[in-house]
């Protein structure tokens, strides 16, 4: 991988980023070659794809172009569980030099490896994650991913130190020390999930201190769903650049897209994860440019290769070349999740448009939490929205006043009626800095 | 001749009064007088004390919404008809009263007012122009000690 030379350091094109701008054609050659040896591996290696493969009366041999994936048998999440812990893993132990997992919020984690040459690929995705964001050696970034099992933290340092950056591997949680940190250290950027980035400013704010009057210039946010609102506030709060990334542990971690300085999409790294869109219903694969779920490839694994993955995230590949001039092909960022969908009364409901709706009335933060009920066999949908600041008063009909504006403004976009609670800060539970947004109590 | 009054979002559940409270008294701030507005899920706690700005930050560093209003203060002789009095002056001079609520100070049996009023420049001014005797922060914190 390209790093930046002693007379590099003035910013601007970050050589690390090269490998974005391959020819089409080339990358293409690249993507075909290594799809062909990954099918090979884990063919060879794992028992559940080579059985999937054989009832399809397939081999590694029939891949002789990049159209030919879409006959390949697709990976979904219920496998990972199936085959805990180590069931898909292509190398011996002796080659693993690492292991995840996810958090497992219901039933036995998902469990993923990497060798030694992942761990490289790994560094090297988010190095190119970080370089596109604009930063360079001498950056100083705090890491507010959290470290451990999750793939956030060490993922990110990794790439950070990679990229010549000063790395603090602060964690997620404790944000009195994230502050001190942040000014004491002359912080330049953060990764964060952008929820608890939006919580840090609060914090700030309380304690008097002003994000914008510090070095900080970047914020890299991933590792949940995030509107154009909520980066409008993040940009503003802090002043700074916020970027989305996009990465699953199932694939590598964070490290699959990145957007650029345009801010408009997120570019996939393609050389080493190939990216479909299908039609989640049919499985059938789509044209450039129409919506349905994100499958993913890896094309570089080898201790755990992933063919087909259905990552159930609803985006669309973007057509047009970015501004950039990066031939890597862009996504829309994934506003929903086929699987965070929750259904009321028969109707589709995606917690994007709640916050949605709930950013819509000034003042007002995306700390907020669904809970679905069924009373005599009906459903009830709850909303609990933490109160701030700049909507609390003194007076309990403003509040009344606030709470049927927010209420109104959920029910204008998803059309049903739901019971809105004001709650006090933090009392909305965050996991590993992810807030969990939907809690659905119906007994089925 | 404005009053500092800290007003605290809590949400309406058992035993949830005690910790904002307890807060203060573990930074050692009095409380003169509060009042608790609540509807079936959450209340305002609103509050009169002397070092407000130290209570403010100290609540807000533990994580509670907060914030400050301008009242007014009353100070009527603690008597029956005490506060009728003030109210007609209020009355007649057509100020919006949001809410109000009063306590007793421990000298020369008296009570204070505090009035939150939508406009509290005009109120002063016609409470006193009325004989009412609105009293200052600093007397009013003399007054019960």
């Amino acid at each position: 991988m390209l790093s930046e030379r002693w007379n590099d350091v003035e910013g601007g094109f970050h050589p690390a980023s090269a490998p974005d701008y391959l020819p089409v054609e080339r990358l293409r050659e690249v993507q075909l070659r290594r799809l062909r040896a990954v099918v090979t591996r884990a063919y060879d290696n794992v028992a559940l794809f080579r059985s999937r493969m054989q009832e399809r009366g397939l081999t590694p041999a029939d891949i002789r172009t990049l159209e030919d994936i879409g006959q390949l048998p697709f990976t979904v999440k219920v496998d990972l569980r199936d085959t805990y812990p180590f069931g898909l893993f292509a190398s011996p132990m002796s080659e693993i030099v690492r292991l995840h997992a996810s958090s497992g919020t219901t039933g036995k984690p998902i469990v993923v490896a990497y060798t030694r040459e992942d761990l490289n690929v790994w560094a090297e995705v988010m190095t190119r994650t970080f370089a596109s964001c604009g930063l360079h050696r001498g950056d100083i970034v705090q890491n507010a991913f959290g470290y451990g099992l999750f793939t956030g933290g060490l993922g990110a340092h990794y790439g950070a130190e990679a990229l010549g950056a000063t790395v603090i591997p602060v964690s997620g949680g404790n944000t009195e020390r994230q502050l001190m940190v942040m000014k004491d250290f002359n912080v330049s950027a953060v990764c964060a999930t952008p929820s608890y980035f939006i919580h840090v400013i609060e914090r700030a704010l309380d304690m008097g201190l002003d994000l914008r009057e510090l070095p900080l210039h970047t914020g890299i946010f991933g590792a949940e769903p995030w509107s154009e609102e909520m980066r409008r506030r993040i940009q503003e709060g802090a002043g700074i650049r916020a970027y989305d990334i996009y990465g699953l542990s199932e694939i590598i971690g964070p490290g699959v897209g990145s957007e650029c300085e345009h801010q408009d999409g997120l570019h996939i790294f393609e050389d080493h994860f190939y990216p479909e869109i299908i039609d989640p219903e049919t499985g059938a694969v789509l044209p450039d440019g129409e919506e349905g779920e994100l499958v993913l490839t890896t094309l570089s694994k080898q201790a755990m290769p992933i063919i087909r993955y259905r990552t159930r995230d609803i985006t669309r590949i973007i057509t047009e070349t970015c501004a950039c001039g990066r031939s890597l092909r862009r996504i829309r960022r994934v506003g929903r999740r086929s699987d965070d969908m929750f259904i009321i009364r028969g109707v589709n409901v995606f917690p994007s448009q709640v916050e949605a709706a709930l950013l819509a009335v000034e003042g007002t933060l995306p700390h907020y939490q669904i809970i679905l009920t069924r009373d005599h066999g009906l459903d009830q949908m709850a909303v609990e929205v933490e109160v701030t600041p700049e909507v609390f008063s003194d007076k309990v009909r403003a509040l009344e006043d606030v709470r049927a504006e927010l209420a109104k403004a959920i029910e204008q976009i998803i059309g049903i009626r739901v019971a809105l609670r004001l709650v006090e800060p933090r009392t909305i539970a965050r996991s590993e800095g992810k807030a969990k947004r939907v809690i659905d109590k119906r007994a089925i | 001749m404005k009053l500092q009054q800290l007003s605290v979002f809590l949400e309406n559940r058992p035993g949830h009064l005690a910790e904002p409270l307890a807060l203060l008294s573990r930074k050692g701030i009095n409380i003169l007088s509060l009042s608790l507005a609540d509807t079936a899920d959450f209340g305002i706690l609103r509050m009169i004390v002397r070092d407000w700005e130290q209570a403010a930050q100290a609540l807000k560093a533990d994580g509670w919404v907060v914030k400050l209003t301008e009242v007014v203060a009353v100070d009527v002789e603690d008597r029956p008809g005490g506060l009728a009095e003030v109210l007609q002056a209020a009355g007649k001079a057509e100020l919006k009263i949001e809410y109000m609520y009063a306590f007793s100070l421990r000298r020369n049996n008296r009570a204070a007012l505090i009035f939150r009023f939508e406009e509290p420049d005009r109120a002063i001014d016609a409470l006193s122009a009325a004989g009412c005797h609105v009293i200052e922060a600093e007397a009013l914190f003399a007054a019960v000690e």
